[in-house]
């Protein structure tokens, strides 16, 4: 029998105890951010203990920062959580890239971007989207605060090994159809909880042809489908991509040799495979309050079968039967490190060039980095979004979890290019509707979602 | 960390599935560095109507509720963000011990860190104990892996080393540090590309 990427990727990294209970893995990169880590920081001070590998951490801020003017942070508490952020780095001997540092951005765009995630590592942050560094071959996942402080100090955390999960993706994507709809469409299809319990791979032609965007969008959303981990085996794209950047192994060749050994032997030492065939797939958006809650463009609205879909029809204010391009929009907001990269900013810009928002719609655009907003500038992408009337905002995670200043006003339907529909996540009441970048964009112009496969409709 | 063998206690029942931790503990009380003080937000928009004042339907305002030590709830429970707020803020409210059907990964392992035992039962045995009257008490034997309740023994399943966790209560840093020379040896043999 032969292993999985998972498997190998695991087997690398223990450094102690047996298969079967937990095991103290070793964590090769921790991205630390300033709302899960100040408890963390100061358990090490309270017990007297020191930053175990500085140089395999790295912090930035996110959640906290004010889109509009970042150097202006009213709110005292956010002010005082990236202060502390600050002040810990500077103690403890950890890089941080900070307040408008050309490097700052959402935790989960900044790695990739700056070479950080690699392939082979675990990757460790104590934020539930770590998920997304998986999409380089590595083991990469959420923790809590008490196990950032565990990794800040041992540079390990005890895991026990999860089972594996095979996602096949083949078939052929129509034009209009993104990375974003193939991982709504299968939490829909199999629930928010699939995936618990399980590392995921995804594989397949199509895994093959995405970008390294498009498999960080699919790898990023696997926690959405209860998967602490997506992962997707490294390949030329990803070596590709790798080259060059800033904290890529100088020595890329040889690195890349040592990557080259993280596959999966056969599909069939998986635990579990799901088949998906993408080729009669619609781009999807939300109508409900959980990520599973979506429907095909082209679908209408379920009806009420339970109590939880009553309770979601309830804080959406709308109704079953209704067709998805019915549901009103008054909001977008395109950014989060779902959909924040430059790729998709350039998707949305390309729907918006030459167009207006509608009236009633206001438009936020939110780079995941510093240095995707000044590449998308460069590109002259800022403009287009201006004159389409929409707002051309500073990096941070803004209206994606609304922890600063960015709130979509209650009862307004936002499209949103982020990843999670839960109650009050983009301010109290305000209701999410989850959907790709081309997709938010021109239900942005139409005031309502649109079906972007049919061309004479944009 | 405080240790967990036998806790006898009453129930609260919320029995919906896919409890995210967004619901349990909103974002904008995330702010705070310390780990105390968030039992006063605890499902915060659940739990307060917009002017302010507690919802008298939500269960966790019934004054015959305030003692329960035992959370009873559906599938998924603590789904979502990674915030260990959400134990925290459960911890700091007075549960001690959760029942649900299922639980997100990193919720569980969040639970592990701050002795909230979680448990995983059938929905049979949880819609029992949403039954039962606010003063009526359940036994939750860890080292038996059990809970008692009337006339009735449910069966737990638990990994045995988290288990000697929640008995002897200790601090997951001190143990692994006792391993500092497997570390080390590790480390050596990490290949590096310069
Ligand atoms: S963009 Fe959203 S999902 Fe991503 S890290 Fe920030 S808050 Fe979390």
């Amino acid at each position: 029998m032969g292993r999985t990427l998972f498997d190998k990727l695991w087997e690398k990294h223990v450094v102690s105890g047996k298969n079967g209970e937990p095991q103290l893995i070793y964590v090769d990169l921790h991205l630390v951010h300033e709302v899960t880590s100040p408890q963390a920081f100061e358990g090490l001070r309270t017990n007297q203990r020191a930053v175990r590998r500085p140089n395999r951490t790295f912090a930035t801020m996110d959640h906290n920062v004010p889109t509009k003017d970042i150097f202006n942070i009213k709110d005292q508490i956010s002010r005082k959580q990236i202060e502390t952020l600050q002040e810990n780095c500077k103690e403890f001997g950890i890089r941080l890239a900070d307040m408008g540092n050309e490097n700052q951005g959402i935790v989960h765009i900044i790695g990739p971007q700056l070479g950080l995630t690699q392939p082979g590592q675990v990757v460790v942050c104590g934020d539930s989207h770590t998920a997304t560094h998986g999409a380089f071959g590595s083991i990469a996942f959420g923790i809590g605060t008490s196990e950032v402080e565990h990794v800040l100090a041992t540079q390990t955390i005890w895991q026990l090994k999860p089972k594996t999960m095979g996602i096949h993706l083949h078939g052929n994507l129509q034009t209009g159809v993104a990375a974003k709809d193939i991982i709504m469409a299968l939490i829909a299809q199999n629930g928010v909880d699939f995936g618990t319990g399980y590392a995921i791979e995804f594989y397949g032609d199509i895994i093959e042809q995405l970008s390294m965007e498009n498999r960080m969008t699919i790898c990023n959303m696997a926690i959405e489908g209860g998967a602490k981990m997506g992962m997707v085996k490294p390949d030329q794209t990803t070596f590709e991509y790798l080259k060059y950047r800033e904290y890529a192994p100088k020595n890329i060749e040889k690195a890349i040799e040592y990557w080259k050994q993280f596959f999966t032997d056969n599909i069939s030492d998986y635990d579990t495979i799901i088949e998906f065939d993408v080729s009669s797939l619609a781009p999807y958006v939300s109508w409900g309050t959980n990520p599973s809650m979506a429907v095909p463009i082209n679908g209408i609205l379920p009806k009420i079968s339970n109590i939880n879909i009553q309770l979601a029809y309830d804080y959406m204010g709308l109704k079953p039967a209704i067709k998805a391009t019915e549901i009103p929009i008054q909001w977008i907001f395109i950014g989060s490190c779902t959909n924040g990269r430059l790729s998709d900013i350039k998707e949305a810009a390309k729907i918006m060039n030459g167009k207006h928002i509608a009236k009633s719609v206001t438009a936020w655009i939110v780079p995941g980095s510093r240095t995707i907003k000044h590449e998308a500038e460069k590109l002259g992408l800022d403009k287009i979004f201006k004159d389409a009337g929409c707002e051309w905002r500073d990096p941070g995670c803004s209206a994606c979890l609304a922890m600063n200043p960015d709130k979509i006003p209650a009862g307004i339907h936002c499209a949103s290019t982020t990843n999670r529909n839960f109650e009050g996540r983009q301010g109290k009441d305000a209701r999410t509707h989850l959907a790709s970048p081309a997709m938010v964009a021109a239900a942005a112009i139409h005031g309502h979602f649109i079906d972007i496969r049919q061309k004479e409709v944009i | 960390m405080e240790a967990i063998k036998i806790h006898k206690g009453t129930t609260l029942p919320l029995m919906n599935n896919n409890i995210d931790t967004d619901q349990i503990i909103p974002k904008q009380f995330l702010k705070n560095i310390l780990k105390v003080g968030y039992g006063n937000h605890l499902f915060h928009d659940w739990r307060f109507l917009d002017n302010g004042s507690p919802n008298p339907k939500f269960i966790l305002n019934r004054p015959e509720y305030k003692d329960a030590t035992i959370l009873i709830t559906g599938d998924n429970f603590g789904c979502g963000s990674s915030r260990e707020h959400a134990a925290w803020a459960l911890k700091d409210w007075g549960f001690k011990i959760i029942i649900a059907g299922s639980y997100s990964d990193i919720f569980f392992m969040n639970c592990t860190k701050n002795g909230i035992l979680p448990i995983v039962l059938p929905q049979i045995a949880r819609e029992k104990f949403a039954q039962l009257a606010s003063n009526d008490e359940i036994t939750v034997s860890l080292l038996h892996q059990k809970v008692i309740c009337h006339d009735r023994i449910y069966s737990f399943d638990i990994d045995p080393t988290w288990k000697q966790k929640f008995i002897d209560g200790i601090d997951d840093i001190e143990l692994t540090l006792k391993q500092e020379h497997k570390i080390q040896s590790f480390e050596k043999s990490i290949p590096i590309f310069e």
